[in-house]
């Protein structure tokens, strides 16, 4: 049985909490990293995360992007919505086409 | 295009046709399995792209309400109110495979199956708007699953089409053309020394000959 996790700032994400998913209140990349590196190991099958916290620790993500799980998938946080969720979509379509075929 | 450092041997040949062909029914295969999963991974993408509007949108309201909440209810509240949530979630995973790509399903399973359990607090002291924030976050969390869903998906089959689309493209345009350079040179080799020990026959017997008929005339 796989778990749902959030990370990013409080503000973001407390309001997941309540809907039963396990959130982690943190706004470092370092600490962040660590954080991520743990709930991949410890059977959470998808990983939320602000977009602000995942520009801190894209490399850390980068790894578990071809891995079966987990599914991290970055959602906009209360400072709005950076683009930065729709542009790993299209990070998908430029490796599988060869260029950004959708815009 | 590059010849292959092989022998000109019949041997050689008849192991480079055997090669020939496979690499061809191996191209074929490769290049049906990258055209299918490219239409699959299309129609993903496109429902990813409209999925991850939504969700972005349903967030960034649900954020603003939940802004409005902490301006007129204090921090300490929020964090009491939703310090120790009753509704508990889990996932289980089944994988589908798609053009030998495993691809993740989610289910998702609750502790409590009433749909009020979100609320984990008295109404007395949080706003409304809180209540209206979860409710609005708790609405699109199918959708929040199933983005998840598609777009691991869609990260999995980008990797796994980028990798076949190179063998395509390997066999397409070095293996395949290196082996049919090969064949041609070795059978051109080939016909080339039948040629010369025919041409040396010829001529040994043409000497042959000359031998034989110069010892008749001595000998007549």
């Amino acid at each position: 049985m796989y778990k749902i996790a959030v990370m990013g700032d409080r503000e973001s994400i407390y309001g997941f909490a309540a809907l039963g998913m396990t959130t982690f209140v943190t706004d470092d990349g370092e600490s962040a990293a660590g954080t991520l590196k743990k709930l991949a190991h410890n059977d959470y099958g998808i990983i939320y995360i602000t977009e602000a916290l995942a520009a801190k620790i894209q490399d850390e993500i980068e790894k578990y992007r071809f891995e079966s799980t987990p599914a991290i998938i970055l959602i906009p946080g209360v400072s709005g919505n950076t683009g930065a969720g729709m542009s790993d979509v299209n990070k998908s379509v430029e490796k599988a086409v060869g260029s950004n075929i959708l815009k | 295009m590059a010849r292959l450092n092989v022998n000109p041997t019949r041997m050689e040949l008849t192991n480079l046709k055997h090669k020939l062909t496979t690499a061809r029914r191996g191209h074929k295969l490769l290049k049906d399995k990258r055209d299918e999963l490219m239409r699959q991974f299309l129609e993903l993408i496109r429902e990813n792209q409209t999925l991850r509007k939504e969700v972005e949108s349903a967030i960034g309201s649900a954020n603003m309400q939940m802004a409005v909440a902490g301006c007129t209810v204090p921090k300490e509240v929020i964090d009491t109110a939703l310090m120790l949530p009753k509704q508990e979630m889990s996932l289980s995973i089944n994988e589908k495979n798609v053009m030998s790509v495993m691809i993740p399903k989610y289910s998702v399973e609750y502790k409590l199956s009433d749909p009020n359990s979100i609320y984990s607090y008295g109404y007395s002291d949080t706003s409304g708007d809180m209540d209206s924030a979860i409710l609005s976050l708790s609405e699109i969390l199918p959708k929040l699953i199933r983005l998840a869903e598609v777009e691991k998906s869609c990260q999995l089959m980008a990797a796994e089409i980028e990798k076949t689309r190179r063998r395509v493209n390997a066999l397409e345009y070095i293996m395949i053309p290196g082996y049919e350079e090969t064949i041609r040179y070795i059978t051109m080799k080939l016909d080339e020394n039948e040629r010369s020990t025919i041409t040396r026959l010829m001529k040994v017997k043409d000497m042959m000959i000359a031998e034989n008929l110069e010892a008749r005339h001595q000998s007549e």
